[in-house]
């Protein structure tokens, strides 16, 4: 059991004081283990909060450097830190931010080879990536470990989120069964994205971490939240669990992960 | 007939009316950049021509949203 130094009480006492939370709930988060793959636009706020609220231990997984093209966005990473690669300056932030976090780092690029060893130590995983390749490898391979995690999705100025609890809800693959056409998707210079939409994305993201972390209220499983931060309209939309999903469902059809061909996205970074 | 499209309702004077007219009537530039769930129920892509909608549905686009984010 562990006690909480008189710093630690101050530190968190904003959430002991939340009926919801409490100590117990403080505890949770203490012993909590949340990944996150990509600290990037939704990655950044994510970890940054998740660090703050005392997640015991945040692995952050991203194979890029800092580029000055993030900073519009990615507000873990300072112009100071152009060409540091993005898991050394978001672990040297977190660390600032709260030194009782124990962070892991991964440079690398999830793939079908790796990515089930690396989630298996976690509760709880933020897909923060940025391609569809990687979130549907995420979603994937958190099916098959049975390990729940928050899907995100932003573009221009609008962002989308879902929650998965494997076998109890809906997956990523129950409503977007098979990548889009490559042709189909938007290119980096196309697309654009308002950097705050971002944070408020990933900020939801983290806060179902936590939620999930504490067990209490409801989590955003089988529902597709969108907003549209031009209106400022936000809309969930119920989804079913599919009994013909090709992953999660009663035959599937998708027994082992695959690496996905990458989208070209070939602006610099 | 009355159709609701992501919440809103539509008018829809067409008779009969599937999926795939309904995609064309909204615009929809990409529809693989799109899911379409009728009543709640996923949609099949092939099933778009086939599947017709009735007065007092409700239709909902999920559209994919991935990155931009790098
Ligand atoms: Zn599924």
């Amino acid at each position: 059991m562990i006690s909480f130094t008189d710093q630690q009480l101050e530190r968190y006492s904003r959430h002991i004081i939340l009926n919801n939370v409490g100590i117990e709930g403080q505890l949770k988060i203490m012993q909590g283990k949340v990944l996150i793959i990509g600290v990037g636009g939704l990655g950044s706020p994510a970890a940054l909060y998740l660090a703050a609220a005392g997640v015991g231990t945040i692995g952050i997984v991203d194979a890029d450097k800092v580029d000055l093209s993030n900073l519009q966005r990615q507000i873990i990473h300072f112009t100071s830190d152009l060409q540091k690669t993005k898991t050394q300056s978001a672990f040297e932030k977190m660390k600032a931010l709260n030194p009782d976090v124990h962070v892991n780092t991964y440079h690398l690029r999830v793939t079908a080879e790796n990515i089930r060893e690396i989630i298996r130590d976690y509760d709880f995983v933020i897909d923060g990536t940025d391609n569809f390749p990687a979130k549907f490898l995420i979603n994937d391979a958190c099916v098959m470990e049975g390990i729940p995690f928050s899907h995100g999705g932003i573009l221009r100025f609008s962002g989308q989120t879902m929650t998965v609890v494997p076998a109890e809800s809906a997956c990523y693959r129950c409503s977007f069964p098979e990548p889009p056409p490559k042709n189909a998707v938007p290119t980096c210079a196309e697309a654009g994205i308002l950097g705050v939409v971002a944070g408020m994305l990933g900020t939801i993201q983290a806060a179902e971490a936590l939620k999930y972390l504490i067990k209490q209220g409801s989590l955003l499983t089988n529902a597709l939240l969108t907003f549209d931060a031009l209106k400022m309209d936000f809309r969930k939309v119920a989804l079913r669990k599919r009994a013909d999903c090709p992953l999660c469902g009663e035959n599937p059809t998708i027994l082992r992960l695959e690496d996905i061909e990458q989208a070209v996205c070939e602006l610099k970074r | 007939m009355i159709i609701y499209v992501n919440g809103e309702p539509q008018e829809i004077k067409q008779q009969p009316f599937t999926v795939a007219d309904l995609l064309v009537l909204n615009q929809v530039e990409m529809p693989e950049m799109v899911s379409v769930q009728l009543n709640g129920e996923f949609v099949k892509r092939e099933d778009y021509q086939t599947i017709q909608i009735n007065d007092g549905d409700e239709i909902d686009f999920l559209y994919f949203m991935g990155g931009g984010a790098r």
